[in-house]
């Protein structure tokens, strides 16, 4: 154990000294360089490692995703769009699809609701009273994925009729004379894929809080007052002045959970791991990765999120380039 | 929590909250009046939503086996007397039993670096994109910008191919390349973006006094940059720590896999008691969440800031 503390102090001091070394050289080799050279040629050395990283983990994959996203499984031979035509064929496929839309439908838009609610109330109560409540709400954004599973069994988990219910959903229901239900195999409507979804909303709600509460008190305070000399009741006020005020962070949020959520992927790894019709796009991936080691079918299922996602990029740079004094 | 995002930001933010540094009695709610009955008590019944599922595992934990299969940990509530029954002996057996002690430096080691060195490659970009004129340098930002939103996934095939090249699959440094590439965008821009609002003056000064680009990022410009750094290292730290997908991938189970791994082969194994799930899996977020609570300031302000990981 005190080996194994003493060499993890050790890597992390050689890696952070390591990269310090590596600047300090090439700013050396640029200040070597004659007069106009030097200063020509060293924000290329400040920024080449990050570039090189960006370049070797995202740009170079992506290209070579694409490519394989038209291979056969094992990236042997090009069999065109074979591989997206089969997905989409498959009944199978064409239900992760489904699911992985509603997640995309109910948790962003969830989350605002959850997010909206506790930022406008805990707004009016006392300082004190609205830092413990954020705290609360914004907490489960620190636990895993599989602390939320361990977490989430004490409400789920269902045990043989008769015997003691250890979920609190059966220890409910069982009181009231009922069945236990196997909620995470319930598949009816998709309300496993609900609960599931529940376990994601709980750890994002806190993201969606803190952001829109911080809009909401930037919200002038004139435009609340004259509202109220006008005789607009709260709701009014929260519909009619807040609401368009904040709608940029709304959007900011919604688009931030909305990326989560096409990704998902662990929540739901750690609990039905897909089962019970609970499968989304990204676990269908990692399975198609690790189980069925199809690379020709992980890579056109990426491609098919990052087709998704080209919107959302461009939306971002937009939004970069309006924000960004010329 | 479930974050293995490359996450969008608007770069609007930091601009939209920043007149939120008003006084509290700019608040819409404070205007001098006091909270409502109604009011206090939605908020509290969403806090005792959000606290009741972590409460049945804190509770669980500490109960025997017998009395976890025997009844439900909210009868616990019911009957305070139970209480005198409480152990502490699942966190042990959790930790010997499950090797959690291990995969706990594990994660200690895959994380520290994955935090501390990319930060430091990002400083060092984000202040040429900020003070240093060259070619290229609004395209490639722009670039940069774009590659906030694409998903991880894309690296895993081509990666993994590369990894086996050198036969890094499996190691430490596997892990810490895959999330220092990950984390670089998201912490280039949002340094970047912290920098931007520096005097650049500043920067004007040091140059007349004679000291050299090194001298400035180093002396003036990491110092006064302390707060962007640290909320994202606060990010990059949850992230990784919390992280399942990346680990799997490149470090898999074994003897060199994480807490997160470690914990959710708990609940693959047959026969294991609720007991070991509940203190292993409390066990895997202490780190996370007393970070959380402790530098919870921090992590607001980036995120208020525009800091925003998906």
């Amino acid at each position: 154990m005190v080996s194994q503390v003493l060499s993890t102090v050790l890597t992390v001091l050689a890696g952070v000294a390591a990269a310090l070394v590596v600047y300090w050289v090439l700013n050396k080799l640029a200040e070597a360089l004659p007069g106009p050279w030097e200063n020509r040629i060293k924000p290329y050395f400040y920024v080449a490692p990050a570039v090189a990283a960006i370049g070797v983990y995202l740009v170079y994959p992506t290209i070579i995703t694409v490519i394989n996203s038209f291979k056969n499984s094992d990236g042997s031979r090009f069999v065109g769009v074979e591989n997206f035509v089969k997905l989409l064929q498959t009944p199978a496929f064409r239900q992760t699809l489904l699911n992985t839309l509603l997640w995309i439908a109910i948790v962003p838009a969830a989350c605002i609701v959850v997010g909206l609610f506790v930022a406008t109330l805990a707004d009016r109560l006392s300082f004190r009273a609205e830092k413990a409540a954020k705290t609360i709400i914004f907490m489960p954004m620190a636990i895993s994925a599989v602390g939320s599973a361990t977490v989430w069994r004490f409400m789920y988990a269902a045990q043989p009729a008769g015997q003691p219910q250890t979920g609190l959903l059966n220890g409910i229901v069982t009181a009231f004379g009922h069945d236990p239900v196997p909620w995470l195999q319930q598949s009816t409507l998709h309300s496993n894929s609900l609960l599931l979804m529940v376990m994601l909303l709980w750890g994002q709600a806190g993201f969606a809080m803190v952001l829109l509460s911080a809009a909401i008190k930037g919200v002038p305070a004139e435009t609340l007052e004259a509202a109220r000399l006008d005789g607009a009741g709260e709701m009014r006020i929260f519909w009619r002045v807040i609401l368009p005020q904040i709608r940029g962070t709304v959007i900011t949020v919604f688009v931030t959970v909305l990326i989560t959520v096409m990704k998902v992927f662990d929540v739901i790894y750690v609990t039905t791991n897909g089962a019970f019709n609970t499968n989304v796009v990204g676990l269908e991936f990692f399975n198609q990765l690790y189980t069925n080691y199809n690379y020709g079918y992980a890579s056109a299922i990426v491609v098919m999120l990052l087709i998704a996602i080209v919107p959302i990029m461009i939306y971002q740079i937009r939004h970069f380039r309006a924000e960004e004094p010329a | 929590m479930t974050t293995q995002t490359t996450g969008t930001i608007t770069p609007a933010a930091s601009r939209r909250f920043r007149p939120a540094r008003r006084g509290a009695q700019a608040s819409p709610g404070r205007s001098g009046r006091r909270s409502p009955l109604p009011v206090k008590l939605s908020v509290l019944f969403v806090c005792a939503l959000w606290i009741v599922p972590t409460l049945g595992v804190v509770i669980t934990s500490f109960r025997t086996v017998d009395a976890a299969n025997s009844s439900g940990w909210w009868s616990l509530l019911a009957h305070p007397g139970g209480l005198a029954d409480l152990t502490t002996g699942n966190y042990s057996k959790a930790i010997e039993q499950a090797d959690l002690g291990s995969a706990f430096f594990n994660s200690v080691a895959i994380t520290l670096p994955a935090v501390f060195v990319p930060l430091l490659i990002a400083a060092f970009a984000a202040y040429a994109f900020t003070f240093m004129r060259f070619k290229g340098r609004d395209a490639l930002f722009i670039v940069i910008v774009s590659l906030l939103v694409v998903p991880n996934y894309v690296a895993f095939v081509p990666i993994i191919k590369l990894y086996s090249d050198v036969n890094l699959n499996g190691t430490f440094p596997a892990a810490w390349l895959a999330h220092i590439g990950f984390g670089m965008s998201l912490a280039v821009y949002i340094l970047r973006n912290y920098m931007a609002t520096l005097p650049k003056d500043v920067v004007e000064s040091a140059k007349i006094d004679g000291a050299s680009h090194f001298q400035t990022f180093y002396r003036l410009i990491l110092p006064m940059s302390a707060p962007a750094l640290a909320s994202f290292a606060i990010f990059q730290f949850l992230w990784v720590w919390n992280d399942l997908l990346v680990a799997l991938v490149f470090v898999g189970p074994g003897d060199k896999q994480p807490i997160t791994i470690a914990t959710n082969n708990l609940f693959g194994q047959q026969g294991t008691g609720w007991e070991l799930v509940t203190a292993g899996g409390l066990f895997s977020m202490l780190v996370p969440i007393l970070v959380f609570l402790t530098l919870q300031r921090y992590f607001v302000r980036g995120l208020t800031s525009g800091a925003v990981k998906g």
